[in-house]
């Protein structure tokens, strides 16, 4: 498939290419900064390429070039399975024309490359930061931004300004015929602009939405984030690859273990790196836990936000037993950080298999009685059918992927599509909805929930013994006799201590299916102990990206409603 | 209050008292027990919430306090909102942000005058007491409206706009739900409605089918007039913060809260009364020797009960919703009730 694209694209546009390239066997097309617009779009018509989904972009940054600044566009077909990165390079100052019309997910992501490189977009609708906030002076992702340099913010942005709400009033008379004319034909002043979040109850983490409501129904909206922003991916860049793996626990708190798996499968992936089959088997059940958790959190919250209190604790009641089996495996509830590049931080306890069965019995128990609750309940399904629907379409234009976009019928799972640590010999479905709206997500979600119980109870059976590291002594550290009796153990021993694990110079992007969608590593090394760029793409920063979208004409109460089924974390959103 | 007033004629040290000290007096005693009642009323229903809450949640709720099942926490409450301090948002209304709450408790609290608990045993007995406790009950609206309007907070005022919307319009579903009753018996009275059920059970007026849709569209209406889950939308702590109070603090917050409390006793116990036979158990013989009061309480709580069990099993409707199940379903029903009723007594006579 990869060279079959690559060949295709050197057809297509031969002088355009600068690099082809299929280093572990990721795609990568490097094209003139002036045929990028032309490109992507043959890359997403093209039917033999069909790359319908842009999962992210990313930049980096190489003050040393003389066009410093790479730009990183990682492509995806759903229907041909294609998997593409485009890139370009920019001089500081220079501008890339905008993506932003051929998928909307670009619009958030070069928002984010503007940001934190200061690379402009070419006839982007919307050129503000998005992570740092408005006050923010410099690209803190530039090498020569100072890491510890944090900078306050002391004015509030400002989202909808008064230009947008006179907008508001005059795309609102236009299209309801006077309904807002008084008498003397002015436009009446009865819209009221009000802001949702960064504290308010239903706005799970720190989000902020400025909605303009007409009565009771949002007329227009905008979403600022970033308040959880901490630049995760610049901390990423000043640490060795073994001491990043706390910090991604941090990334999406709700289901840390994925987190944890993610990112060491990409790394193991840049170090061509074989893990011992039990470490495998182990790091399936850690995700699909992850996985389980983020559900419960998910659907819980959520039927809270609709008003459901009770189903609340029936699903945390069944969590507060899973998070003990963690707690046990790891030694910590949240900040879990099990893997370890080349296998795990440790073995199973002892007991770990009747535990861990025990807190699935919890769970399938707290899902038997909220869906009991509210499946067939009348108010619920008032509440959220055709709440927040999104067509398959426009899911994967936004950039939608996981249970979110399966809700609208799109059956993609990377699980299946693309599948890792051995997932093809698990048996498992995959739930679609079919109007991916909230009611869809939260069955959709409570039905993974069933699956993933299944893929636990096939791994818990095939278990292997044997090591969960992996022998490699680029990443193992010797045994403690070798390191006292020779001086080869001791200086290996020495070399991953201080100088950390040595991933070799090149690019990769590995992802594994997050509880919330495709959450990827986009990482580029250069061959030292730590990364030179580490890219994360969170599953719910294109998915929240849509919101603001997803509301419109909608009523307060729905917004909420569907804030709460899109399982936005702040801590991936932000970074 | 008759009865307060004639021991006080009988006893010694009020002999030779003016009669309109007398009558002052008993208005007095008659004010001050029903208060007391209320507001310890209020405190063991927020206790039973609580309690309810962990029940249903497979948790225990308060455990501490008082040594029995945290049976003290609500006084404990109240003395922790007592000594709280008092926040007035910057360019509030003073004056409406601070009788907000007053008049929301005085709307629950005067509807208590007419409750029939037994026989003799009713603050005033009204002719009009059915429609005057609905007037006072509604008396929360103006609570409510200007507790929004005066906080100075957009969250507060669309609670309040809820409120006012929800409350008045369920009050005609309301009040049309109970006429078939008020057309048989052929008063306003409470009391007497309770005492035209005296009996076996069959005679209560929720065995009549015709009565019993009256029952079932005021006991859903009469959720959403105390603002009670899947009707809360004043409060809905997840879209408005918390509605209407979302500014209030210590006494003053105190003051909504038993206020709610205290409402769902007071539309309970006119179901109590209109529909659930009032103080008569169902049985002639036990009625001779249980106190009526006890009867009439107890059957209130249950109502109560039933409420608090709703809102933890139900979510929550949306505003459109809300309305739509009122003026598209609920005041047709009750007109046609009403009509089939009154066809049915002009025929039969």
């Amino acid at each position: 498939m990869t060279a079959k694209s690559l060949e295709l694209l050197q057809q297509r546009f031969g002088a355009e290419l600068v690099e082809v390239d299929d280093y572990l066997g990721d795609a990568s097309v490097t094209v003139r900064k002036s045929a990028v617009h032309e490109v992507l779009a043959f890359c997403k018509d093209e039917p033999t390429l069909r790359c319908d989904l842009l999962l992210d972009i990313a930049g980096v940054d190489h003050p040393e070039r003389e066009e410093r600044f790479e730009v990183v566009y990682l492509l995806r077909s759903l229907q041909t399975g294609t998997r593409l990165r485009l890139k370009t390079t920019v001089a500081d100052g220079d501008a890339v024309s905008t993506v932003s019309d051929l998928w909307r997910s670009a619009n958030w992501a070069e928002r984010e490359v503007y940001d934190l490189y200061g690379v402009r977009f070419e006839g982007h609708p919307d050129p503000r930061r998005i992570l740092c906030h408005h006050e923010f002076e410099g690209h803190a992702l530039r090498k020569d931004y100072p890491i510890g340099k944090g900078q306050m913010c002391y004015v509030p942005e400002a989202l909808l300004t008064d230009q947008q709400v006179e907008g508001s009033h005059a795309l609102d008379v236009e299209s309801r015929s006077g309904q807002l004319q008084n008498v003397d034909g002015e436009i009446a002043s009865d819209l009221l602009a009000i802001n949702l979040g960064p504290s308010h109850p239903a706005m799970h983490g720190a989000l902020r939405v400025e909605a303009l409501l007409d009565g009771e129904t949002i007329v227009d909206a905008r979403s600022e984030i970033g308040y959880l922003h901490r630049c995760f991916e610049k901390e990423a860049e000043d640490h060795t690859w073994q001491q990043i793996i706390p910090y991604t626990d941090r990334l999406n708190y709700v289901s840390a273990l994925t987190n944890n798996v993610a990112y060491v499968h990409a790394v193991e992936k840049m170090l061509q790196l074989e893990v011992p089959e039990r470490a495998r088997v182990i790091r399936v059940i850690v995700s699909e836990m992850g996985r389980i958790m983020d559900h419960l959190v998910c659907v819980g919250t959520n039927l809270v936000d609709i008003g459901a209190l009770t189903n609340f604790w029936y699903f945390f009641n069944a969590r507060e037993y899973m998070y003990e089996v963690v707690e046990r495996l790891c030694g910590e509830r949240l900040t879990t950080s099990y893997t370890r590049i080349g296998g795990l931080y440790r073995d199973l306890y002892e007991g770990f298999e009747s535990d861990l069965r025990f807190a699935l019995t919890k769970v399938a128990e707290g899902v038997k009685d909220v869906t009991g609750l509210v499946q067939r309940n009348r108010i619920f399904m008032d509440r959220a059918i055709g709440v927040g629907a999104m067509s398959a379409e426009d899911a994967i234009d936004w950039g939608w992927t996981g249970p979110c976009l399966r809700s609208t019928g799109v059956d993609y799972d990377v699980r299946k599509a693309f599948p890792y640590l051995g997932y093809e010999t698990y048996d498992f479905d995959i739930p679609v909805g079919e109007n991916g709206d909230c009611y869809d997500r939260i069955l959709c979600r409570i039905e993974e929930i069933h699956q993933s119980m299944r893929i636990i109870d096939q791994a818990l059976k095939r278990l292997p013994d044997g090591p969960i590291q992996s022998p490699d002594r680029r990443v193992a550290l010797p045994p403690k006799d070798e390191v006292y009796n020779s001086i080869e153990g001791m200086m290996n021993h020495f070399k991953l201590v201080f100088e950390g694990i040595q991933v070799p110079a090149g690019e990769a992007y590995g992802f594994i299916e997050g509880a919330n969608g495709e959450l990827g590593f986009y990482i580029v090394s250069d061959g030292s102990g730590n990364p030179y760029r580490m890219k994360v793409r969170p599953p719910c920063f294109p998915i929240f990206s849509s919101f603001t979208e997803l509301v419109k004409g909608q009523m307060v109460a729905d917004a909420i409603a569907t804030l709460g089924g899109l399982n936005i974390i702040a801590g991936e959103l932000d970074r | 209050m008759e009865a307060f007033q004639q021991m006080l004629s009988q006893a010694g040290w009020a002999q030779g008292m003016q009669p309109w000290a007398l009558s002052g007096l008993a208005m007095l005693f008659a004010g001050g027990t029903i208060l007391g009642g209320v507001a310890v009323g209020a405190m063991f229903f927020i206790w039973t919430e609580r309690k309810v809450a962990g029940y249903i949640q497979s948790r225990y709720g308060p455990m501490y306090v008082g040594h029995f099942h945290g049976v003290l926490q609500s006084i404990a409450d109240g003395v922790k909102l007592l000594l709280k301090e008092d926040i007035w948002p910057t360019d509030a209304d003073k004056f409406l942000f601070r009788i907000a709450p007053l008049l929301v408790f005085t709307g629950a609290f005067l509807s208590f005058v007419v409750l029939p608990f037994g026989p003799d045993f009713v603050g005033a007995s009204l002719d009009i007491g059915l429609f005057y406790a609905f007037a006072t009950s509604s008396l929360v609206v103006m609570g409510v409206i200007a507790a929004g309007w005066g906080s100075n907070n957009k969250w507060s005022l669309y609670g309040a706009m809820r409120g006012a919307a929800q409350v008045i319009s369920y009050e005609i579903p309301l009040g049309l739900a109970v006429l078939p009753v008020v057309m048989s018996v052929g008063s306003l009275n409470l009391g007497t409605l309770a005492e035209a059920q005296r009996g076996w059970l069959w005679s209560w007026h929720l065995f009549n089918p015709i009565f019993f849709v009256s029952f079932v569209i005021y006991l859903i209406s009469s959720l959403a007039e105390v603002n009670r889950v899947p009707f809360d939308l004043p409060e809905t702590e997840s879209e408005l913060v918390s509605g209407y109070h979302t500014e209030y603090t210590g006494m003053k917050f105190a003051f909504f809260f038993l206020g709610e409390y205290a409402d769902m006793f007071v539309v309970s116990a006119i179901a109590v009364s209109v529909f659930l036979g009032g103080w008569y158990t169902g049985i002639p013989a036990v009625d001779a020797f249980v106190p009526a009061p006890l009867v009439f309480i107890l059957k209130s709580v249950f109502l109560v009960f039933v409420q608090i069990w709703l809102r933890w099993t139900l979510p929550r409707l949306r505003v459109d919703q809300l309305m739509y199940v009122c003026w598209k379903v609920f005041i047709p029903l009750s007109l046609a009730n009403l009509f089939i009723y009154g066809l049915i007594r002009s025929m039969v006579g």
